[in-house]
């Protein structure tokens, strides 16, 4: 068991994984001696070559590529977008080829890659460079989406990412690069499709995933303070997600808010409630809320972005209000 | 040990000779089982240009690797993909190479060394790089082969992948197959600049340009191209003319084009070419009609089996869509 930061515990994740399965390679721009944007690959390349961690130029298209070819002939490629919003340069490789070939083809073959797209709003990055894209890739079947908000989870969610059989959209978001927590390192993967139960309460269900998750965990701290006892759901993988642990918590709270950072129109919380309505119709005690964002594109300016953000204070309003003052927000 | 392209002898022309019929009756037979309403869908044929295929499979190991585009069936046939598997798939049977699942666009067979046909300019080509930077890395002896039409030349992802197979040395073979037509629009009335075999060879790749619709001339080029890239030579650009005798899709009449240039066309027939080649070269026309009769049999027989077989069962839609998060079957 060690302290060490998110960034750090995907890179271990990496190494091991390499370690342990000579198929296992990664690529992508600046993932050599660079290390990365964030030195999620820092010192692999010393360790395993210039043949196992490979730099590329700047052709999203021909890394995706390069991970669907050389996955279709037995290899595990960890494809590195630098940026998820670099990952849409690649959409047509991830959506028409790498989540359909395996069904397209008669399920000959399979193509086990990983497409690692760092997500979510740091230090203005404006438009571009802030996106949280997860309803697309949540809405394009053959592809399992994983969004990991803590070191320890980065560390078993990156491992379980790279032995899926099928192509895993692994989200990291970069305002959690830094952040520390203990990771066992002899810990193996953590079962994709289970959500974490961060907190567990009785008034109501806060379901989220990656930084958004961190921040329903702040809000429970500061609504216990209220006297409210909330349950905090990270959802940790978003396709498939975890059914079974969403439902049985708001079967016990009958209140349900989920938080998600991407727009809240069109986000994939709304599927989530939809499916949650169909099945709690007539019994819940509040009416299933969302929070997202607003459907803007992510400014740069500090007091613009953050009227793009949903925070720990207005996570705790939310709930109170659904918890205290009737059915809505 | 690297082995080495094969003698083209009358032997050789006499074997492609007879791929290239079944190629042919297989596209007939394709076309009309459309308009009889058996096959859906596109169905984009490959008539007019089967001697490419055919010419460059003829030195590929069955190890070795293609990659196709939407015009698919030819390389398919020619890689040795069962032409009866492939006729069920065309006509949505479980028993196609895809289980019926993916249509004239999705034909593969891995056992085959056939990555896909590919729906998506350029992608089939994109991913043959992919499969030969895994080839490299596994240090593997096959190489690739990547066809692909001359309306890809104006694709920006082609262009990542022609840097990418020079830039890490990689054993793939590009085949343009050049028919002259965007799908319905001349490639060089919509392609800026110089002919664009000099966007290949501006990235270092030794690019070679000769007439598709002569299988001795592709195959006399092929073979030492293909020896070449066994032994380390990085990526070839062949660029090969030809001409599309139908539409791009069966469906598309064409009529956007000269008649006189399709007739033309139609004249420089590569199974024409490759007959009178093998006359010249000691055989007589009996033996020449006996190859275009097994051929033709051997498609009908396709045909036949084709149009009684079982379709996919209806739980097959819900397969192979992913291991974990995949619908049920209910």
């Amino acid at each position: 068991m060690g302290v060490m930061t998110y960034s750090q515990a995907g890179c271990l994740a990496l190494r091991q994984e390499m370690e342990a399965n000579d198929k296992v390679w990664a690529l992508g721009e600046d993932v050599g001696p660079e290390g990365g944007v964030a030195g999620q690959y820092l010192g692999l390349q010393k360790i395993f070559g210039k043949e196992r961690i490979v730099d590329t130029p700047i052709s999203e298209s021909m890394i995706m590529s390069a991970a669907i070819g050389s996955a279709l002939l037995g290899m595990r490629p960890v494809a590195e977008m630098r940026y998820a919003d670099f990952a849409l340069c690649a959409a047509d490789e991830i959506i028409n080829q790498a989540a359909k070939v395996r069904y397209m083809l008669g399920g000959q073959v399979r193509v086990p890659m990983v497409i690692r797209q760092p997500i979510g709003m740091r230090w203005g990055m404006a438009a571009q460079h802030s996106q949280s894209n997860e309803n697309l890739w949540v809405g394009t079947a053959g592809l399992v989406v994983v969004a990991s908000a803590t070191p320890a989870d980065n560390h078993g969610l990156l491992k379980a990412a790279i032995r899926c059989d099928d192509p895993v959209v692994f989200m990291e978001h970069k305002e959690l690069w830094l952040t520390t927590g203990d990771v066992d390192e002899s810990a193996g993967p953590i079962e994709l499709g289970k959500a974490a139960i961060r907190k567990t309460g009785k008034d109501i269900t806060l379901l989220s995933w990656s930084k958004s998750a961190n921040d329903c965990l702040s809000a429970a701290a500061l609504l216990t303070k209220k006297g409210i006892d909330a349950e905090v759901i990270d959802l940790r993988t978003l396709w498939p997600w975890d059914r079974e642990t969403v439902f049985a918590s708001i079967e016990k709270t009958k209140r349900i808010l989920v938080v998600h950072e991407s727009s809240k129109v069109g986000g994939f919380g709304g599927e989530l409630l939809a499916e949650i309505s169909e099945n709690f119709f007539g019994k819940l005690k509040s009416a299933p809320t969302r929070l997202g964002s607003p459907r803007i594109p992510v400014p740069y300016a500090k007091n613009l972005e953050d009227l793009c953000r949903v925070d720990a204070t207005m996570i705790c309003l939310a709930a109170q209000k659904l918890v205290r003052s009737g059915q809505k927000l | 040990m690297i082995s080495k392209s094969k003698l083209i002898d009358a032997t050789a022309v006499r074997a492609m000779l007879l791929c290239m019929h079944r190629i042919r009756q297989f596209e007939e037979a394709a076309g009309l089982a459309l308009k009889d309403g058996h096959v859906r869908g596109s169905v984009h044929q490959y008539s007019g240009e089967e001697a490419i295929a055919t010419g460059i499979c003829h030195h590929l190991l069955e190890q070795d690797f293609v990659s196709s585009y939407h015009r698919g069936h030819g390389h398919a046939i020619a890689k040795g993909v069962s032409p009866a598997r492939m006729m069920c798939e065309l006509f949505g049977r479980a028993g196609g190479t895809s289980g019926g699942k993916g249509g004239s666009m999705h034909i593969a067979d891995f056992s085959k060394g056939m990555l896909g046909a590919n729906g998506v300019v350029p992608d089939g080509v994109t991913i043959a790089v992919g499969a030969a930077h895994a080839i490299k890395m596994q240090k593997r002896p096959e190489i690739v082969v990547a066809f692909f039409g001359d309306g890809a030349m104006n694709r920006g992802p082609l262009f990542e992948a022609f840097n990418w197979a020079k830039l890490f040395n990689l054993p793939v073979l590009f085949v343009c197959e050049d028919n002259g037509y965007s799908v319905t629009l001349k490639t060089k009335d919509f392609t800026a600049g110089p002919p664009f075999i000099e966007r290949a060879k501006s990235f270092g790749i030794p690019t070679y340009s000769i007439n598709g619709n002569d299988v001795v001339t592709v195959a006399n080029m092929a073979g030492p191209l293909i020896d070449a890239i066994r032994q380390g030579s990085g990526p070839q650009f062949l660029h090969a003319t030809t001409y599309r005798w139908y539409g791009h899709l069966a469906h598309d009449k064409g009529l956007y084009r000269d008649p006189a240039e399709v007739l033309a066309a139609k004249e420089d027939d590569c199974i024409r070419h490759a007959e009178a080649w093998l006359l010249q070269h000691g055989a007589n026309a009996q033996e020449l009609t006996s190859l275009a009769k097994q051929a033709d049999e051997e498609i009908q027989y396709a045909v036949k089996d084709a149009l009684v077989a079982p379709f996919p069962d209806a739980s097959t839609a819900w397969q192979d869509v992913q291991d974990i998060g995949s619908p049920s079957w209910a």
